[in-house]
């Protein structure tokens, strides 16, 4: 039997996966790509309780989020874009000119 | 037998997601984790089709495989980084699955807290005769939420031109 917890925990185990991807890889491009899997994540928490209450306002949600993600997504690889013909690296430990 | 299927579709789903999203962190070379994050894509399209969540499984293949992925595939190989420095920091692999771990638990945790959703069953979309999933959510989308849906389209506006600008030669 399925319950609403099944999915939340899915999404839960997605998001935390996402969330040691920021954490562990230097390459900003796979970074970028953990934050699409934990915005998934979320996207299938909306899902599951638009089912759950019977509501259409999840899914219109889900919407915005994936309108968001694609704006991140187009603007961030500019930047690296930008980022690798200036420093020839997309390696954060090697992006250290502000000592940070 | 319908509810097997949602069982079983549920399951096959959940463990293609959660391992493909596995390996999409842990691959070395970027194609490969842009590869396996095209599979998390489509499971999760899965997950949204059994969440009667229709329209919203075709624009996740549609824009989150067809296009984003496609963005990073073409910068993945536009750049073509040496993927030097690849996870040779062991203490910080740890230290961020650990963190990643008490994170994921602590969800849990909160899930269980709350007594509403131990027992929740899924019941699925009651929605208005005679209406498809997509009527039922552009009904919603074009009348509840149509100032967001603008203040949305300015936003993606907004994108193209900041993109177009900050990865041009100058």
């Amino acid at each position: 039997m399925l319950t609403l917890a099944h999915y939340l925990v899915l999404s839960a185990i997605i998001f935390s996966i996402g969330v040691a991807g920021v954490l562990i890889r230097r390459n900003l491009i796979v970074m970028f790509m953990s934050l699409e899997l934990m915005l998934n994540a979320v996207n299938i928490n909306l899902a599951a309780f638009s089912s759950y209450l019977q509501q259409m306002t999840g899914q219109i949600f889900i919407v915005f989020v994936m309108a968001v993600a694609a704006a991140e997504a187009a603007v961030g690889l500019a930047l690296f874009i930008s980022l690798f013909r200036n420093k020839q690296t997309i390696n954060a430990d090697e992006i250290n000119t502000m000592r940070g | 037998m319908n509810e097997i299927f949602m069982n079983v579709g549920f399951w096959v789903l959940g463990i293609t997601a959660v391992v493909a999203s596995l390996f999409m962190v842990t691959r070395e070379n970027p194609v490969h984790s842009a590869l396996w994050m095209l599979l998390t894509f489509f499971a999760v399209a899965g997950i949204f089709i059994q969440l009667d969540a229709e329209y919203i499984a075709a624009i996740q293949v549609m824009v989150y495989a067809g296009a984003i992925l496609v963005l990073y595939m073409f910068v993945v190989m536009l750049l073509n980084p040496k993927s030097t420095g690849f996870i040779k920091v062991p203490a910080k692999v740890i230290l961020g699955s650990v963190v990643a771990l008490v994170l994921f638990l602590q969800i849990v945790m909160t899930l269980m807290g709350t007594g509403v959703i131990k027992s929740a069953q899924m019941s699925g979309m009651n929605l208005p005769e005679g209406l498809s999933n997509v009527k039922a959510f552009g009904a919603v989308m074009f009348t509840q939420y149509i100032v967001p849906f603008e203040v949305a389209s300015i936003l993606l506006l907004v994108a193209m031109i900041g993109a177009i600008v900050i990865a041009k030669k100058d």
